[in-house]
């Protein structure tokens, strides 16, 4: 089925009932329960998982595939969403040229980005990038300002001319991103018993894209261009002594990649009509990096499930404090319960970067495949299967 | 003429930063072939080893007045610092004045520690991973530093003065035989300049002319020939990282007084101290010291209104595009050798 088959097949379907079963997938614990904080069965939390994973997927085609740390990759999605920002103030409020021009920007950016970076490798590509990215972040804040609004952000207006559309509402507001009419930010609520469901349009419109990219990028991993991009990353010199010139695959991936951060940024912006600069910083770059890494680089599934595990995390652990911990802890002894609750408070609240970054460390160190090599392994724990046998296994295969 | 020397010295404060972050850069790099992501970090650190002095010499105990009253109706409380306490008044406001010079004292064996605990704990495990892992992994130290820093001084700037003697501004331009008033210097950014000339001083002289730096070099040039001679090797390559580390510190101790610390005062000095040591050329120290200089008064330049109308915006890229200029033209950088990071 689409041309593929077996085990993506399955994995697609996989991500497939994720996505669509999301709002009840993430909504397990009844409102009135004190679990219930734990829930992020809500369309903004599940649009960033989404749009995110979206991001993260695509910097998993360059960095998963080739093998080129781009640090700079924020700036694709900065600029995707200052470019659908644009269309929703001069062309109308549908969503769709949004995304379509916050799509091209971005890989047209990338393409003059990646010709120039992908002269070099290694370090050199990464710092490169990472020069990219900070003139784009340092121009959007100073000069640029007439486009981009500096600091502030570029926000919507009431006399934006919108050709296509009212710049006033009926009710004498900005008008709000739709799809032909269906509004992004209408969520209807289903009820039931003590737990209530929410589906947004926005977040299905994200759902739906996300497959779509998902299903992209297993064609690219399953096509002779996979094959090729993985060469590159096993052995660029090697294959350059072939007599094949690298640079035009490199340059493909390095774009496509870009393009799906243009993506991620113009559903940012069709969710939340508004791009500041911030979305460009580095610090932004290299948090799609730990997605990546946390959830397994080179794998199809790990970038989806890395973005989804640190947005979730972020969520919660910012919504802990002190209170609490101290209801959590309640039931030690006074000083035990101080300490805990001290030790503790460095790592939730506002201390959720601090935590990121230990978990960034463990991850890089023991486990370099992301939470992906961590299943598998814990699969053959469960299996009761070492390593040897499997090695066997595959031993005894007829070799060809 | 006068604003072409201006700009050299407003350049020189920031390329000595540079400079110095890129020097303990390129040391680590050329002996361990480490990429340290956490270098910002350890600048940071020492900026804040300043913070942390003045802020222990200004513990004051509180006292409250017999008689005044503030305008709330209680008694005035005075502060009265303990080092004024125990040492005279005199002696003790002079350390308090001198509290950032005094902060290097007190940074030095601190930074040595943290740079030996690094490598020992975290960055000697990565070795032989490839170097897409050793910067993923000292990114996340260096949030995890920052954050650390940020829970325990807060967000906000703080300001540690320099001395007395320092503050003002010395007019160069009536030294040189200009008007006076046109080319003016602040004292400590002079202050910052020499000293980092001499520490860049100290440790090309202390790479050139002793017998561990001669070894040190040998490894660098051929590790492994120095380690079947019997050397242990490996030993001297974790001082240099506390020596690198030690580099970033001073650097920051000084800096803190031109520019308030903050916790990502690291971060924001690592991105461009990279961008210099790879215009430098990776390896290289001289080429890093000359990049740093370099890079920083063409800043200043850049920030030239004259220039800055002819070109807007280009004060706040020109490392960035010099950077890719740079490497497109000459790809080991300004100094680089050959066969330094090539794979």
């Amino acid at each position: 089925m689409l041309g593929i088959k077996g085990k993506d097949l399955t994995l697609l379907c996989v991500v497939a009932v994720l996505a669509l079963c999301a709002p009840f997938i993430l909504n397990p614990f009844p409102q009135s329960s004190a679990m219930a904080q734990f829930n992020a069965g809500y369309p903004d939390l599940m649009q960033r998982f989404v749009i995110f994973g979206i991001f993260a997927v695509g910097f998993n085609i360059l960095f998963g595939l080739t093998g080129y740390l781009s640090f700079g990759h924020a700036a694709f999605l900065g600029v995707g969403s200052y470019s659908a920002v644009w269309m929703f103030k001069l062309l109308s409020m549908n969503v769709i040229p949004a995304i379509i021009l916050s799509v091209i920007v971005a890989g047209l950016f990338a393409l003059v980005i990646g010709f120039v970076s992908l002269r070099r490798s290694g370090i050199y590509f990464s710092i490169l990038t990472l020069a990219f990215a900070q003139m784009s972040f340092n121009l959007a804040y100073s000069v640029l300002t007439p486009i981009t609004n500096g600091e502030t952000g570029l926000q919507l207006s009431l006399d934006d001319p919108r050709i296509f559309g009212t710049s006033v509402s009926d009710t004498g507001g900005i008008p709000v991103t739709s799809l032909f009419g269906m509004e992004m930010r209408e969520t209807s609520t289903l009820s039931l018993g003590d737990w209530s469901f929410q589906f947004s349009n926005g977040y299905y419109l994200c759902a739906v894209l996300l497959l779509v990219s998902f299903y992209i990028s297993i064609r690219i991993f399953r096509s002779p261009f996979g094959l090729m991009l993985r060469a590159v990353k096993s052995n660029q010199t090697r294959l350059n002594y072939t007599g094949l010139n690298t640079r035009p695959y490199t340059l493909a991936a390095f774009v496509i990649s870009g393009m799906y951060a243009g993506l991620a940024g113009g559903l940012l912006a069709s969710m939340d009509p508004l791009a500041g600069a911030e979305r460009m910083q580095w610090t932004a770059s290299g948090e799609v990096v730990l997605m990546t890494i946390l959830g397994g680089a080179g794998t199809l599934i790990g970038p989806v499930l890395g973005a989804g595990f640190i947005k979730y995390f972020e969520n919660i652990f910012s919504k802990i404090n002190d209170n609490v911990l101290h209801q959590w802890f309640g039931g030690l002894p006074e000083g035990l319960e101080n300490a805990v609750v001290w030790f503790t408070e460095h790592f939730v609240g506002s201390g959720w970067n601090l935590t990121l970054g230990l978990l960034f460390m463990l991850v890089v160190t023991f486990l370099p495949g992301g939470l992906v090599e961590g299943g598998t392994r814990i699969g053959r724990l469960i299996r009761g299967k070492s390593k040897r046998a499997e090695k066997k296994a595959a031993q005894s295969k007829p070799a060809e | 003429m006068e604003a072409i020397l201006l700009q050299v010295l407003n350049g020189l404060d920031k390329g000595s930063a540079y400079a110095l972050i890129a020097l303990g850069l390129t040391l680590i790099f050329g002996t361990l072939g480490v990429v340290n992501f956490a270098h910002g970090a350890l600048f940071m650190i020492g900026a804040f080893c300043a913070v942390t002095v003045q802020k222990v010499l200004t513990l004051s105990k509180i006292t409250l007045d017999p008689v005044k009253t503030d305008f709330l109706g209680n008694p005035l409380q005075i502060k009265t610092p303990y080092v004024e306490g125990w040492f005279g008044p005199e002696f003790g406001a002079a350390l308090i004045d001198w509290s950032v010079p005094l902060a290097i004292l007190f940074a030095i064996p601190i930074m040595l520690v943290i740079g030996v605990v690094m490598e020992r704990g975290l960055i000697k495990h990565f070795y032989r991973r490839p170097h897409a892992d050793q910067i993923l992994v000292t990114f996340g130290l260096a949030i995890v530093l920052q954050e650390l820093i940020k829970h325990y001084f807060g967000a906000n700037q703080i300001a540690t003065p320099a001395p007395d003697v320092f503050r003002g501004s010395f007019d160069f331009g009536a030294m040189m035989g200009m008007d006076p008033n046109v080319v003016i210097y602040p004292y400590w950014r002079l202050v910052y300049f020499a000293f980092a000339a001499v520490i860049i001083g100290a440790v090309f002289a202390f790479l050139q002319f002793t017998t561990f730096g001669m070894v040190v070099r040998a490894g660098m040039a051929d590790r492994e020939t120095v380690g079947l001679l019997g050397i242990n090797i490996d030993k001297r390559f974790t001082i240099m990282f506390g020596l690198a580390a030690a580099v970033a510190g001073m650097a920051g101790v000084m800096y803190a007084p031109i520019n308030s610390p903050n916790y990502h005062i690291g971060m924001d000095f690592l991105v461009l101290s990279f961008v210099v040591v790879v215009v430098g050329g990776m390896g290289s120290l001289p080429g890093a010291v000359l990049a740093g200089f370099l890079l920083g008064i063409l800043e200043s330049f850049a920030s030239m209104n004259e220039i800055k109308s002819l070109i807007p915006g280009i004060d706040q890229i020109i490392i960035y595009l010099a950077a890719i200029i740079i490497l497109l033209t000459r790809p080991r950088g300004l100094m680089g050798r050959k066969g330094v990071m090539e794979d």
